[in-house]
């Protein structure tokens, strides 16, 4: 009411001039939010809030699978190649696996012999690219990486027998020998502690023999995980394609879980930003019963008044969704970096749910109120009962 | 009159109570929930983890060197020391005995296999299924079946004091042999009870009950290696420093950390002449996973605990606001800032004491049924947090209130009285 009255006769004559008719449905719209400022923007405030924490929560749901992903890459190999019986992998092996990775994942290849010490004793020697485990494997404790030619990485179990002292040791296979110095120990509590690692172009100049393993960290869901496996196969028919089950299948239960907790905990959020718009919007249509009884004294119909009120809702609706989004994505991209240490990417298909769903709770949050007054008779609201 | 003013608003205004205390309620429940799950969900993704595999491995202290390649045991098989199997039990008398789910023994010996004439050399390792075990009063079950749970097995496991052996996956196929056959294996006739597959060495392997293959390297109580899974805290520096050059109070905070180094240390001491090492692999990634997806609940608790804040302070703001008539009238009856507040800071106060024990009630039912839906295990809060949780809903539910009051007490009564606002 108070909008009609407070506008300076000057300001309507300009504004009818403009457009007699139809510009006041729009003016009312507008007017009704300048006037009650403070209202109008603790209604939008909710709202952006709301559509900020559910924007935030949807855009980590759909991510955090992947960004989990790759924490579970760290945890090595989930494909290993082995030449089968009696077969050797071809020369081109390694680069035919990366073909088909297509940079979705780490490669790296091992061969192995058993060799012996200089007093006799056998000891498993791998010959490795260790700029490769070095990505591939990060788990191993390595002192110092070798970094030339005949140097060895030692496993800290065989370091007693190769090279107690840390002297130059000699190691012999089929009657070749090779003269190599310690670079560092490697520790993993696992088959590797009792091993010696030699660079692969050493190990085959030694031995003569050829990478017989692959490992391959693949990165993906577990759809696209299998169909690497079946193309690894067909590209490498003389090799045998092992998904390592013990890594893949404690990732899935994982990642499930704490995807269903993500979901459980996205619910509840939206349920409660939900509810935060509810009231307070609620309030401010309510709190503006004498506008609606004014309107409806002057002869408005309840269709206008419904429509009226409900665009209002789903102006703000929309408004504080797109504001919401952009904060929403903001948050989400500061959850990615201090917990992930890496960017959450927008996902600008969450947009249309937030804004579908910012605009039904507005118009459910102005339609209740509206029905309940509609009930009431003008002049009862009016009189300020 | 002012337990009177209280009393007649909570009677008279239902409705408007009811949807104040309905907003209090559901935030309170969304916190307690979040709050329980949050503080749980790290306990429970550690249990999860455990399927990924064993995170510690005993060996003997005098152990010489493994040679092994691809699940082929190089060496005498009889080389070396050996672990006691009756130390075993030992490990669930530890400090942190309650961390460890499980262990499983192992030992390998090279067994001849006869079949249709030919003779083949193969491992035959020797383990435990799901045995039970003593120690003390506490009775347990372990084996690969809690250790190794991605080992599956078409057909039955054997029991653990039977004589029957599982064939791995390849071998199986190799020989075109299935549960149910019997093989010979080092003269001895046996049953083969299933198919194991685990994607790795044991698949070219038989595995079989451990008395077996101690019976047939002819060392009884033999252990090779024992995989231990337990529940560890993620390693940080302090878990990385040696144990010997601590002082007393030190060292017993890092003996009473449950990290993979002070477990190790304890299994150690538990088994005499054993050797006991993080698995790195598993032991290293699952303290990473670990941190981010706590960190991860811990941030989206903030983000509930925010939005629920927020849905209280909306409600109690939107209710206040309603009610600046009321204001109106008390002041123009002469009652000061004081009074007023008071009234309805005291309103503000029951309805946060029983929308937040309605709540928490609620929130903890909520945790409940997320942990068994889930987790398959119970999500439980404690009700020590029940005076904590109102104590934030009361000071929200202030908060939400002080600017309502506060613009309500700036205005002229007589025009809050007339309703002209």
């Amino acid at each position: 009411m108070n909008a009609i009255v407070s506008q300076s006769a000057q300001e309507v004559a300009v504004d009818r001039a403009k457009s007699p008719h139809t510009s006041m449905f729009l003016r009312m719209l507008v007017r009704a939010a300048v006037l009650r400022r403070g209202r109008a923007i603790s209604a939008l405030f909710a709202m952006v809030v709301a559509a900020a924490v559910a924007t935030a929560m949807l855009n980590l749901y759909v991510d955090v699978q992947a960004k989990l992903r790759r924490e579970f890459r760290n945890y090595g190999a989930n494909i290993i190649l082995v030449r089968k019986d009696g077969a050797s992998l071809p020369a081109d092996a390694l680069s035919r696996v990366e073909s088909v990775l297509a940079g979705h994942g780490l490669v790296a290849p091992f061969a192995l012999v058993v060799a012996r010490a200089s007093d006799g004793q056998p000891v498993v020697v791998a010959g490795a690219d260790f700029d490769r485990v070095r990505q591939l494997d990060r788990w191993w404790s390595v002192s110092n990486w070798p970094s030339v030619p005949q140097q060895a990485l030692i496993g800290v179990r065989a370091v007693s027998v190769v090279s107690p002292k840390n002297q130059p040791f000699d190691l012999s296979f089929q009657g070749h020998t090779i003269h190599l110095t310690s670079a560092g120990t490697v520790r993993t509590g696992a088959a590797e502690d009792s091993r010696v690692y030699l660079s692969l172009a050493d190990f085959v100049s030694w031995t003569g023999v050829q990478a017989s393993t692959i490992e391959v960290a693949a990165t993906g869901s577990p759809a696209e995980i299998t169909a690497i496996l079946r193309q690894l196969e067909q590209a490498m028919p003389a090799a045998d394609v092992r998904p390592v089950r013990q890594i893949m299948e404690g990732e899935a239960r994982v990642l499930g879980k704490t995807r269903a907790t993500l979901l459980a905990a996205t619910a509840l959020i939206i349920l409660t930003a939900a509810l935060c718009v509810l009231s307070t919007l609620m309030g401010w249509v309510f709190d503006r019963r004498r506008d609606f009884a004014i309107m409806k004294a002057l002869g408005a119909s309840d269709r206008l008044l419904g429509g009226f009120f409900a665009a209002e809702a789903a102006a703000l609706g929309a408004a504080g969704a797109v504001i919401g989004f952009v904060m929403g994505i903001g948050i989400a991209a500061w959850i990615g970096r201090v917990n992930f240490h890496a960017s959450v990417m927008p996902r600008f298909s969450v947009l249309p749910f937030v804004l579908a769903g910012s605009i039904v709770v507005t118009l459910l949050s102005a339609i209740l109120p509206i029905s309940l007054l509609r009930r009431v008779q003008p002049a009862v609201i009016l009189r300020g009962e | 009159m002012f337990a009177r003013i209280v009393y007649e608003s909570f009677r008279r205004q239902k409705r408007r109570k009811l949807l104040a205390g309905a907003a209090i309620t559901l935030g309170v429940t969304v916190a307690t929930a979040m709050i329980a799950v949050a503080t749980d969900v790290g306990d429970k993704i550690n249990r999860e983890l455990r399927a990924i595999g064993a995170n510690l491995l005993v060996t003997p202290q005098e152990d010489t060197l493994d040679v092994e390649i691809g699940g082929v045991n190089l060496k005498p098989p009889s080389d070396g020391s050996f672990l006691s199997e009756a130390d075993l039990p030992k490990i669930k008398g530890t400090f942190w005995h309650n961390n460890i789910t499980g262990f499983a023994p192992m030992l390998p010996v090279n067994v001849t296999l006869q079949r249709d004439g030919r003779t083949e050399n193969l491992t035959l390792l020797g383990t435990y299924f799901a045995k039970q075990i003593s120690f003390g009063k506490e009775n347990f079950t372990t084996g690969v079946r809690s250790t190794h749970p991605w080992w599956k097995v078409s057909g039955a496991w054997p029991g653990d004091s039977s004589r029957d052996v599982l064939l791995g996956e390849r071998l199986a196929a190799r020989l075109s042999a299935k549960s149910g056959d019997e093989v010979t294996l080092s003269g001895r006739t046996l049953q083969v009870s299933g198919v194991l597959s685990t994607g790795a060495g044991e698949d070219d392997q038989i595995v079989g009950p451990i008395a077996l293959a101690q019976e047939i390297l002819d060392k009884p109580g033999a252990v090779r290696r024992v995989y231990v899974s337990a529940l560890t805290k993620p390693e940080d520096a302090f878990a990385r420093r040696d144990p010997k050059s601590m002082s007393g109070a030190v060292y017993d905070r890092w003996y009473c950390s449950p990290y993979p180094q002070s477990i190790a240390f304890q299994l150690q001491e538990a088994i005499p002449n054993s050797h006991a090492e993080q698995i790195r692999q598993v032991a290293q990634n699952e303290g990473a996973v670990l941190t981010r997806i706590e960190g991860l609940l811990f941030l989206i608790t903030l983000a509930a605990l925010f939005a629920s804040a927020l849905a209280v302070s909306a409600a109690m703001a939107t209710a206040i606001f309603e009610r600046r008539a009321e204001v109106g009238l008390m002041k123009a009856l002469g009652a000061g800032r004081f009074a007023v507040a008071s009234v309805f800071f005291a309103e503000a106060t029951l309805l946060a004491s029983i929308g937040g024990c309605v709540g928490f009630a609620a929130g903890a039912l909520l945790a409940r049924q997320i942990g068994r839906s889930i987790f398959n295990s119970q999500i439980t809060i404690s009700p020590a947090l029940l005076p904590l949780i109102l104590a934030i809903a009361v000071i929200v539910t202030f908060a939400g209130s002080a600017a309502a009051i506060r613009s309500a007490m700036r205005l002229d009564p007589v025009f809050a009285l007339r309703g002209e606002l």
